[in-house]
């Protein structure tokens, strides 16, 4: 019998409603699951540990027993009462911790908050609360979202890739990424602002998705970067990442960037195959373009070789599906997108960060201070990390008078272009008439701990195939397409037109199909085979 | 190697407009990334502009009109809010002394 554990969200909910599993038995096993794998949750503070440990996963900062406890007898009593306890009856999620959840503490993997218990919930937590999921723990990320491999948490340890915990799980939704791999939870809720649900969910071989900006409302997520900022859905499969968006997005009056589109039956996509569909490839997202940081000299280097192979691999996969596939779809703007992300996330996370200085709520210097001035500038210093400080100082620096004409305006200009591209390539009456764009989601597969850490320009170009959709305010779907040499997995991306994730999910779903009887599909991550073999 | 954008000088501008009171040891670190990600930024100024460019501050745009009418609404329990602060009096902030600045009081 399959374990308990590697049911999907679907299957899980479809137990649940019929009465075959309650959700309290769920979420033991999803405690249980977590506890044999997770090891110690990330703590401010923390730097050493034993060495067992360092197999562990750490997908977590807090683990919200109480909680999901009374949410798995909410939706037990609606069974019992013979009402329907909802889409996601009794599926174990982890919320990453830049959601606000109350009745617990949410921090952003920062010791700035690292006490506020925040008196409202998220909008998205919301609905997949009120839809019959269990919070079972906040997910442990980048400190404000700002990174790539999650490494950058004030909450230490920081979480390890589930198939290598050598590895990095990606960020900044690491730990989101690393609980849905490691089976610890059947879903994760996210939020990609450059790449951080996409990134991760390709380090971590699950399915990751940056909906259209607006489809899902932010009310109650800690802005990193507002124009750029998407909650999303992290699953193991496309139809539970379906699931989980039909259960999130929508209209959101708390939210006045929601969009009042509504919102279709993602099941229903799923449905369909995708004979006809247009899907194009790309020469400009099958290099790097990376600069020399002592010179600014630009280079520029292909991609892993088995990323890049399996983009065509998918290519062939989708044609024999029936999808006609348009290769040498010019994307000249997508090099451009590290750079510009470097001016306008900065700009807009130094404005965002203002808001912390110790007085309303967060973190507060104990020393003695001599007035309020004296009061901000040591409770930041001592509160923030070296991310954020690193982000406000470039912020402030390129939006500053004397030279925001030469960084943010024209930054501004170049993200139209980027848009620009993408308009042209999925316009029905241009030369490519593109349905989708398929690329890879990463360079390269996950790399190795402290390689990249620190290096904060090497870490931005981690997010070089994904940041694209986030200017252009796309969506974009990362899935699982294979494994690298050394047992990685290795990530898939679509980009559609706007609110078209419909479409993303109908060939994602196709190419899973397909690809049901590879062998890499019954490859276990090391930290679920550590387990099995107990 | 170009040359620092951001000097030493500027640097100690920078963070005190930003209301960081560095220490020493995380501030040449900082100052070296700052004009990493600056080389990387160069090349921004060197792209061709297409003509018709213009500005934007979000990919997509955003909703025509709001969804609901732009009325504050108060939060039901004030008390839950104060209680998030590191220090509070009779249901309020409390915070030490303003800075005076000299040339208000001349």
């Amino acid at each position: 019998m399959t374990p308990v554990m590697d049911w999907s969200a679907a299957e899980i909910a479809r137990k649940v409603r019929s009465g075959e599993i309650s959700a309290a038995e769920m979420l033991a096993a999803s405690l249980e699951r977590i506890r044999l794998t997770d090891g110690i949750s990330g703590q401010v503070g923390l730097t050493q540990w034993d060495e067992a440990e360092e197999r562990k996963v750490h997908a977590f900062i807090q683990i919200s027993k109480d909680l999901a406890e009374a949410q798995a007898a909410a939706v037990d009593a609606k069974a019992a009462r013979g009402e329907d306890p909802g889409l996601l009856a009794g599926v174990p999620v982890a919320i990453k911790d830049i959601f606000c959840v109350e009745g617990t503490h949410t921090t952003a993997g920062s010791r700035m908050l690292a006490n506020f218990r925040p008196p409202y919930t998220a909008t998205p937590v919301q609905r997949l609360i009120d839809a019959g999921a269990l919070v079972v723990g906040k997910a442990n990320m980048d400190e404000f979202a700002y990174g790539s491999s999650s490494e950058s948490s004030a909450f230490q340890p920081s979480p390890n890739n589930p198939w290598d915990p050598t590895r990095v799980p990606g960020g900044s939704s690491g730990g989101s990424a690393a609980s849905v791999a490691s089976t610890e939870v059947a879903l994760s809720l996210g939020s990609d602002t450059g790449g951080s649900i996409r990134q991760p969910s390709s380090f971590c071989g699950v399915v990751g998705m940056k909906p259209t900006y607006g489809r899902v409302s932010r009310y109650g997520m800690i802005a990193f970067a507002s124009s750029l900022d998407c909650p999303g859905p992290l699953a193991r499969t496309v139809s539970d990442a379906a699931l989980m968006l039909q259960v999130i997005a929508g209209e959101d009056p708390r939210d006045s960037t929601t969009s009042q589109q509504p919102v279709p039956d993602y099941q229903l996509a799923l449905q369909q195959d995708v004979h006809g569909l247009r899907i194009g490839l790309s020469p400009d997202y099958d290099r790097i373009v990376f600069p020399d940081v002592e010179t600014g000299e630009i280079g520029t280097e292909p991609i892993q070789a088995e990323v890049s192979r399996a983009v065509y691999d998918a290519a062939e996969q989708l044609a024999r599906q029936g999808a006609e596939i348009v290769e040498d779809v010019p994307m000249p703007n997508a090099r451009h997108g590290i750079p510009t992300y470097f001016v306008i996330s900065r700009v807009e996370a130094s404005s965002n960060l203002h808001r912390f200085d110790g007085v309303k709520y967060g973190y507060r210097t104990a020393q003695p201070v001599s007035d309020l001035n004296e009061l901000y500038r040591l409770s930041r210093a001592e509160g923030f990390g070296t991310e954020p400080k690193l982000r406000i100082l470039m912020g402030m620096y390129v939006s500053s008078a004397a030279y925001s004409h030469q960084y943010y305006l024209r930054a501004r200009k170049v993200r139209a272009m980027i848009r620009r591209d993408f308009d042209t390539a999925f316009d029905p009456a241009g030369a490519y008439r593109l349905d989708a764009l398929l690329t890879p989601t990463t360079p390269t597969t996950a790399f190795k701990r402290k390689a990249v850490y620190g290096n904060s320009v090497l870490m931005q170009y981690a997010d070089q195939m994904t940041v694209s959709a986030n200017h252009a305010g796309l969506p974009a779907l990362s899935f699982p397409g294979g494994l690298d040499g050394q047992g990685l997995p290795i990530g898939l991306q679509l980009i559609a037109g706007d609110f078209r994730e419909d479409l993303l999910l109908r060939i994602a779903h196709a190419y899973e199909l397909a690809t049901r009887q590879a062998a890499w599909r019954s490859a276990v991550p090391e930290a679920v085979r550590n387990e099995a073999s107990k | 190697m170009g040359p620092d954008r951001i000097t030493p000088e500027l640097f100690d501008k920078l963070t005190s407009l930003a209301a960081l009171a560095l220490v020493e040891s995380e501030k040449e670190y900082l100052r070296a990334e700052l004009n990493h990600q600056l080389a990387a930024v160069r090349e921004l100024s060197e792209i061709p502009l297409e003509e018709d460019i213009l500005p934007t501050l979000h990919g997509l745009a955003i909703p025509p009109k709001p969804s609901r009418p732009d009325v504050s609404d108060a939060f039901p329990e004030p008390g839950k809010i104060v209680a998030q602060a590191p220090e509070s009096e009779e249901g309020m902030f409390a915070v030490p002394d303003v800075a005076h600045r000299k040339s208000e009081e001349e």
